[in-house]
């Protein structure tokens, strides 16, 4: 604000200043954008991550999912001022992620009821020659 | 603008310039745009919204598609996009602070690198897709078996693998592609087909679609040694022995949700660009700088929605 060197009149004839909006430092930015960095050559790197030896093979989808969701929220609070705002704002994106949340939720209620339809669908037909990994699939696709 | 400037000057000389003749004061007018923005973001939430129902719903029933997808995918050039659009988002932000600190020389240079972020993602995002385009890799039913490739289909009679072979029924005839699938799957082949191909019939419901990558007698030469190409590193889609069946699902999907991403970073760049030419006509400061927040907002919507699409579509 010291700095405020006025180019047009309007600016200065400006009077009864209020405080309008949050200015956010420098400071708070360049932190968020370097963990957003981060955070995504971490998420990078967690995709490579085998879980299946764990046991755990749906673990790269959460982790994956868990570390957007972390870089969205700081995406929301800092880079736009989410934090510092009023309330209202954060209430409005919340009710439209929430029922963007209802609605997957709803439309996947019987996703997985039919399983076994599809994996018999999926034995329907493989695409390839005879190499060894088709043989492979085969005998992995063999009905029990 | 001078005109609504006279008009209020001639009504109040303490009103500001920018000040609607509605408002009590700036504040007032910034708090009340910045509400109408975010409606308007959660309308864009619920946009995207739809289309991520749809990926979950594909994603829960084949799995498979999605893994086999992925591969396909540049996941250096996308990550690359993810750090250009996370920059351009710090520079927009940045550019924020500029105009309310009332620095009007870094004002203009952020906004001409959030500009310059915005267009570097939209040239990468070109080379993918034409790189996808070279590859047959279309959004719609564009890729399916090609002439003179082998199947193996489950047969229910003899509850056993039985192999296929798609072939063209006349040489060198396109396929009609509005002939409906059911008939195309009854078609009676030509006695013989053309050269390296089987005689036979259509015997999948899919085929009829013109060959977009023959294969190659690279391909041929690995198939007879019994070893085809990596599938870890595969080269193309369509060469890939464990392509499961509807593999274009896939890329219809994505397609579709990074194209209307990408369409919000087109208008992001109009967006940019008008705020950039109202910036170097000195029209913010750090009593108006409404139209670079709010802005500001939609080009963090932009970023947010690709940070969800990134590792949904190129990592799992």
């Amino acid at each position: 604000m010291t700095d405020r060197t006025p180019t047009e009149t309007e600016h200065a004839e400006h009077a009864g200043h209020h405080e309008v909006g949050h200015v956010v430092s420098i400071k708070y930015l360049t932190a968020t954008c370097a963990a957003l960095l981060v955070l995504t050559i971490l998420t990078v790197a967690a995709s490579q991550f085998d879980f299946t030896k764990y046991g755990l093979p749906e673990m790269n989808i959460v982790v994956a999912l868990a570390i957007a969701v972390i870089k969205a929220s700081l995406v929301c609070l800092f880079f736009m001022h989410l934090f510092w705002d009023r309330p209202i704002n954060a209430y409005i994106i919340i009710v439209a992620l929430a029922f963007v949340g209802v609605f997957i939720g709803f439309a996947m209620t019987d996703t997985f009821e039919y399983r076994a339809d599809q994996q018999q669908y999926e034995r329907v037909e493989l695409k390839g020659g005879d190499s060894k990994d088709v043989q492979a699939k085969l005998l992995e696709l063999q009905p029990p | 603008m001078s005109e609504s400037q006279t008009l209020e000057h001639e009504h109040d000389h303490d009103r500001p310039w920018f000040l609607g003749h509605h408002w009590e004061n700036p504040q007032q007018q910034f708090e009340a745009g910045k509400l109408g923005m975010w409606l308007f973001l959660a309308t864009e939430v619920l946009l995207f919204g739809g289309l991520f129902v749809g990926y979950s719903v594909w994603r829960g029933n084949h799995p498979e598609l999605f893994q086999f997808g992925s591969k396909y995918l540049n996941t250096a050039m996308g990550a690359t996009n993810t750090a250009v659009l996370i920059c351009s988002s710090l520079t927009m932000a940045w550019a924020v602070t500029a105009a309310q600190q009332n620095k009007q020389k870094l004002l203009k240079l952020m906004l001409t690198l959030t500009l310059a972020g915005a267009v570097t993602f939209l040239v990468i995002k070109y080379f993918e897709y034409t790189h996808k385009f070279d590859e047959g890799i279309y959004p719609g039913i564009s890729y399916y078996q090609q002439p003179g490739e082998t199947s193996h289909y489950w047969d229910d009679s003899t509850a056993a693998f039985a192999k296929t072979t798609w072939t063209m029924p006349v040489a060198n005839v396109a396929p009609d592609l509005t002939m409906p699938m059911s008939e195309m799957s009854t078609v009676a082949a030509a006695a013989t087909g053309p050269a390296g191909f089987n005689a036979g019939a259509f015997v999948t419901a899919e085929g009829g679609v013109a060959p977009i990558h023959a294969p190659t007698p690279d391909d041929a030469t690995h198939d007879a040694a019994g070893e085809h190409a990596d599938v870890d590193q595969p080269t193309h889609h369509l060469q890939d022995p464990l392509r499961p069946r509807n593999a274009h699902m896939f890329f219809n999907i994505y397609f579709m949700m990074t194209g209307l991403h990408g369409i919000h970073v087109l208008i992001g760049i109009f967006l940019i660009g008008w705020l950039l030419y109202r910036a170097n006509k000195g029209h913010f400061s750090d009593t108006y700088f409404t139209p670079i927040d709010l802005g500001g907002l939609y080009w963090h919507v932009v970023d947010l929605i690709w940070i969800f699409l990134f590792p949904l579509f190129y990592l799992i």
